[in-house]
């Protein structure tokens, strides 16, 4: 088992883009961020209006590569300007973020989100307004800085806080530091923002495949239940719209030992939306799509048939409201969820159904009746969808 | 003396229709045989005319008398209306000094007290044998009969008003005139007899002492009533503060009870040195003096002439055939001196041309010889028909003396503290064959409250209207116009929400009041429409100023922004290229400050852009001022600054004086310095956008913040 996973790994790695070093990649990021300056400069001092060139990030702006199975930033860009009163502020904003990470990367320092919102903060002198009133202000100018100098987050040396725990038949080198994720007690091993390979390293994978859960509460049944030991497997969960970090770790998991990723999720418009970005990426981080989407994921469940096929209590019935609804024809309506008919099929059906429900719900059969019946069944029937 | 006792009860005049009432009584008892009450001769006997004094006496609701408040306003009102009749029709500049002395105080706050109303005027007074008419009889008066623009219509109210004080408080009304400086003035107390409507003199004495007025010659009239002196919308204050505005021309000293010394029962000697005082108080000023505003003084509130220029004089005009119903046609062929058609079309009315007149003989069967006696009833209405059908030209103009635009300006400057003022005068129109002009005048910002629906301020042929608002056809007509077109807020259906002042004034030969005490315009459609077609010029030149300063503000703002965050950029890309952040910063605000220019645009006194090529609509508009109460305090003692430096300079030295204190402590009215013509004030308009010095630290820009209210230093 172990021989085979290595055997891929090895194969994996020749097809990825060789990575640069993180001092080249430094550099690389130091350069965008003074071209970017001087841009600034000269047609301030040519006496033209300052403007930046930021790609889109919108979902017109967001293109579906068929061929590759996942979402594509699209090639239009914004302009952001300072003399026009809706963008003055974020321009502002912009340039004091880029001068921040310049600061963090001479230092060789990373930072989290909410520390680089205090890092830029301060009062514009002479007046009352702050440069920035919250940390969602701050998020969203980080993005955009990430995408104008086509620079990824961890390369900005900046990192989001930890979401996502995982446990399995995997032991990790995380910063040098041997984890063996077969031995995590009940709390698992908090997956990190930043999981590249020159931060974490794989080591003795023994796992067939990979299960990712939604949310804590059901990870811990699996977890208590030992089923990654007993179905051999590394068991993930993403704390709901899985962050980055938990989505890169997925991407090089599958990519880098070809372990197949496995979802269970609840069964509504949000764990769809949450299988999809999955899948093939999201729309607000549609340029990082390649390193961070897995095209092969399987949706495992929960499905609408269980309600039936489980024999499910009306008690677990959630009614979908309107927002549900207009949520679940949308993703219908997705490129990505058009042409697949089982998908449709699959919404159709909870919309006629008039109801979602949660992975917790099988609960109501039996305590363990997830991991035990449902789980190992699904996959050996190989029911699941694509 | 057949006046009655101060408290006694009137006599009761006897009802005239009793016959009536009787035989209805009879009806229903048919049974029993009814005895007989009264019969045509004893009723005959009670039966007997009623004057009208005893009328208005009974009724003295319909002039104004309802309550002990109105009294007081109606009682001012007439005085000074006939005052400045008098002053107009003489050629004399109007001064006049109105005067309320509290004799004894209201017992309680819902109770009347007693005043003595004092009001002095610097006319041609009145020769000595039609005193007693114009002031002892109701209905007596030179206004009635003729067609002719001026205050007073009727021939009721300053008599009316004396008979009022007759009946509350016993004491006759005490006349001071004096028509020549060469003749002695007359002192004399006259009551009235109600029931004959006739005027009884008690005190008739020549005397030298008459109050020094500017010509010499003069009327002094006191009545003493039951009155209550409040504060408000309909009080005294008000109705000489818009007296003034409505008229510029004429300069009023008023006392209110509040400023008249207790126990001093001899008012003479106060209004004797009134005047001569008043002068030397006041500081020469400059022949660009700008406008004058009320000053208060200890002990009375001078209302400043603004104007030197009387309102030209109205000719009297006959009445116009379109206004003429066919019972008063008929009376004037009765009483017409005429004896031919001809004569009679031609002399009796206006308007009434060869070729007109022609057709109307062709009409009428008639020709123009045909002797009037001879013309049957047929044939009357006949030609009342054809002179009705015929196409007449509307009646002459010149009968009417609207203020103009300059005089509403200044008479609203002297009154609203705002900060832009638009006037316009409608040319004239005609109602019932009644020619009849309208004016409105609006007064935005400035000191008015924001949040208050607009005053509206009536005007009927320069007299305040306080009372009855709401069924008035100017208070209709702001309602009408939409004002939200001009930026306003208006609640549907109701007045204007905001800080504004709207002023409507009508003049006419004969203004349709609703009812004899003149308090509100009637509503003719004729007259709504003028009305509000003069509020939509004024509204839109309101509009354009309003976009414009928003245009400014927004620039201003815009400006606002990108200077704060040009200190913060130039920081941020020294930081991350090391470029020079002073250069860099200088070069940002210049660029800033020309891509908000138009937030250091100048409104002229017209509400144009200074050296802009954006021409506007308020261009040559004289109906438009506009003045900046944040920069500029009341420029009026500011002789010392030369003329020309005013229009040059980009900026208005502030006045460090507090601009409240200046306005109202101040006697502005020089004797020399008044404006020749209603001039066009000239005043600059500032707005001007910002940025802060210590926003950058290397920068050595002035100081300079668009929201600043404080005055500004002088450069």
């Amino acid at each position: 088992m172990a021989t085979k996973a290595q055997r891929k790994v090895s194969r994996k790695k020749t097809a990825r883009r060789s990575p640069a070093s993180a001092a080249q990649r430094t550099a690389r990021t130091m350069t965008n961020l003074s071209t970017l300056a001087q841009g600034v400069v000269k047609s301030s001092l040519a006496g033209r209006e300052p403007r930046l060139e930021i790609p889109t990030r919108s979902a017109a702006n967001t293109r579906w590569n068929k061929s590759r199975r996942i979402l594509q930033m699209g090639t239009s860009t914004q302009e952001r300007q300072l003399f026009n009163l809706g963008q003055a502020r974020r321009f502002m904003q912009t340039m004091l973020h880029a001068s921040s990470v310049k600061d963090l990367l001479e230092a060789e320092k990373t930072l989290s989100l909410r520390a680089m919102f205090y890092k830029s903060l301060h009062t514009i002198s002479g007046t009352q307004e702050k440069t920035f009133d919250e940390q969602s202000e701050s998020d969203g100018i980080l993005e955009d800085l990430e995408v104008a100098l086509g620079s990824l987050r961890e390369e900005l040396h900046i990192f989001a806080k930890k979401a996502g725990t995982m446990v399995g038949n995997i032991t990790v080198i995380d910063t040098g530091d041997e984890i063996n994720c077969r031995k995590m007690g009940s709390g698992g091993y908090a997956i990190p923002s930043i999981v590249e390979p020159d931060v974490i390293q794989f080591k003795d994978c023994e796992a067939d495949y990979i299960l990712h859960v939604e949310k804590n509460t059901v990870w811990s049944r699996f977890n208590e239940d030992r089923f990654w030991e007993k179905h051999n497997c590394i068991l993930t969960e993403g704390g709901g719209q899985p962050p980055r970090g938990v989505r890169r770790m997925l991407h090089r998991l599958h990519n880098e030992l070809g372990l197949p990723v496995y979802c269970l999720l609840d069964c509504d418009p949000w764990g769809h939306y949450i299988y999809s970005v999955i899948k093939q990426g999201s729309i607000s981080l549609a340029f990082e799509s390649q390193r961070l989407a897995i095209p092969d994921a399987r949706f495992l469940g929960l499905r609408s048939e269980d309600y039936e096929r489980c024999e499910l209590s009306d008690d677990v019935q959630i009614a979908l409201n309107q927002r549900d609804i207009t949520r679940a024809k949308q993703i219908m309506n997705y490129p990505w969820f058009k042409d697949k008919r089982v998908w449709q099929r699959e919404i159709r059906q909870m919309l006629d159904h008039g109801f979602k429900m949660e992975v917790e719900s099988l609960i109501t059969k039996d305590i363990s009746y997830v991991t035990a019946e449902y789980v190992p069944r699904r996959l050996q029937e190989r029911s699941w969808i694509d | 003396m057949t006046w009655p006792t101060p408290n006694a009860p009137m006599k009761r005049p006897k009802k005239k229709p009793v016959r009536k009432k009787a035989v209805r009584r009879q009806a229903p008892a048919a049974g029993s045989r009814p005895r007989r009450r009264a019969n045509a001769e004893s009723m005959a006997a009670k039966q007997r005319e009623i004057s009208v004094s005893e009328f208005f006496a009974k009724n003295r609701h319909l002039l104004g008398f309802d309550n002990p408040r109105k009294a007081l306003l109606t009682t001012v009102k007439e005085a000074v209306d006939n005052a400045l009749d008098a002053c107009e029709e003489a050629g004399i500049l109007p001064e006049i000094t109105i005067e309320i002395e509290e004799l004894a105080p209201p017992a309680s706050a819902s109770r009347s007290g007693r005043y003595r109303v004092v009001v002095l005027d610097n006319g041609p007074g009145i020769v000595r044998k039609q005193i007693e008419n114009i002031f002892g009889r109701l209905l007596y008066g030179s206004k009635f009969h003729r067609l002719k623009m001026s205050r007073g219509q009727q021939g009721i109210g300053i008599s009316a008003a004396g008979m009022y004080g007759l009946m509350t408080t016993g004491r006759p009304m005490m006349i001071n005139t004096r028509h020549s400086t060469r003749k002695p003035a007359h002192h004399i107390e006259l009551a009235m007899d109600t029931t004959r409507n006739a005027p009884e003199v008690t005190v008739d004495i020549e005397t030298d002492d008459f109050p020094a007025t500017s010509t010499g010659t003069g009327t002094r009239v006191a009545i003493e009533l039951e009155a209550r002196f409040v504060k408000g919308k309909t009080s005294v204050d008000a109705y000489i503060e818009q007296t003034a505005i409505a008229n510029p021309h004429a300069m009023f000293t008023y006392t209110p009870p509040s400023m008249n010394g207790d126990g001093r029962s001899d008012t003479e000697d106060d209004q004797q040195d009134l005047i001569p005082e008043y002068d030397s108080a006041a500081t020469p000023e400059p022949a660009h003096e700008t406008y004058v505003e009320t000053a208060t003084l200890d002990d009375r509130i001078i209302f400043p002439r603004t104007v030197d220029e009387l309102p030209p004089e109205t000719r009297e005009i006959k009445p116009h055939p379109y206004g003429v119903e066919l019972g008063t046609f008929l009376r004037m062929l009765k009483d017409t001196s005429e004896q031919q058609l001809g004569g009679f079309l031609k002399h009796e009315f206006c308007c009434v041309t060869p070729s007109v007149a022609r057709d109307v003989y062709k009409a009428g069967k008639v020709s123009g010889n045909t002797w009037l006696k001879s013309i049957d009833h047929a044939a009357t209405e006949r030609i009342y028909r054809a002179l009705q059908d015929a196409r007449l030209r509307g009646p002459p103009t010149d009968c009417l003396a609207p203020m103009g635009v300059r005089q509403m300006l200044a008479g609203l400057l002297k009154g609203v503290r705002a900060e832009f003022y638009s006037a316009a005068t409608r040319s004239p129109a005609v109602y019932r064959g009644n020619p009849f002009q309208i004016e409105a005048a609006i007064a935005f910002g400035g000191d008015l409250p924001a949040d208050q629906p607009a005053r509206v301020i009536r005007f009927a042929n320069r007299v305040p209207l306080l009372y009855q608002q709401s069924s008035c056809s100017a208070f209709k007509s702001v309602v009408d116009a939409s004002w939200r077109t001009y930026g306003l807020t208006q609640p549907r259906g109701s007045l204007p929400v905001g800080p504004i002042v709207v002023m409507i004034h009508m003049v006419s030969v004969w203004v349709p009041f609703t009812s004899e005490s003149k308090e509100a315009i009637a509503d003719y459609d004729e007259i709504r429409k003028e009305m509000k077609l003069a509020l939509q010029e004024c509204g839109r030149k309101l509009g354009t100023y309003l976009r414009r300063r928003q245009r400014m503000k927004r620039d201003a703002d815009k400006r606002d922004v990108f200077e704060r965050y040009i200190g913060e950029i130039a920081r941020s890309c020294h930081a991350l290229t090391g470029t020079d952040p002073d250069a860099l910063y200088q070069a940002l605000i210049q660029q800033a400050r020309r891509r908000t220019e138009i937030a250091d645009a100048q409104l002229d006194e017209e509400g144009r852009f200074i050296a802009s090529s954006d021409n506007g609509r308020l261009d040559d508009d004289e109906g438009v001022l506009i003045i900046d109460r944040n920069e500029t305090g009341p420029r009026q003692l500011d002789a010392t600054e030369p003329a020309k430096q005013r229009t040059e300079s980009t900026r208005t030295p502030a006045r460090k004086t507090p601009r409240k204190k200046t306005a109202r402590k101040t006697a502005k009215r020089p004797a020399s310095g008044r404006i020749q013509k209603p001039a066009k004030p000239r005043v600059r308009v500032h707005l001007q956008a910002a940025g802060d010095p210590s926003l950058f630290p290397h920068s050595d820009q002035p100081a300079r913040r668009s929201t600043k209210r404080t005055g500004r230093k002088p450069r």
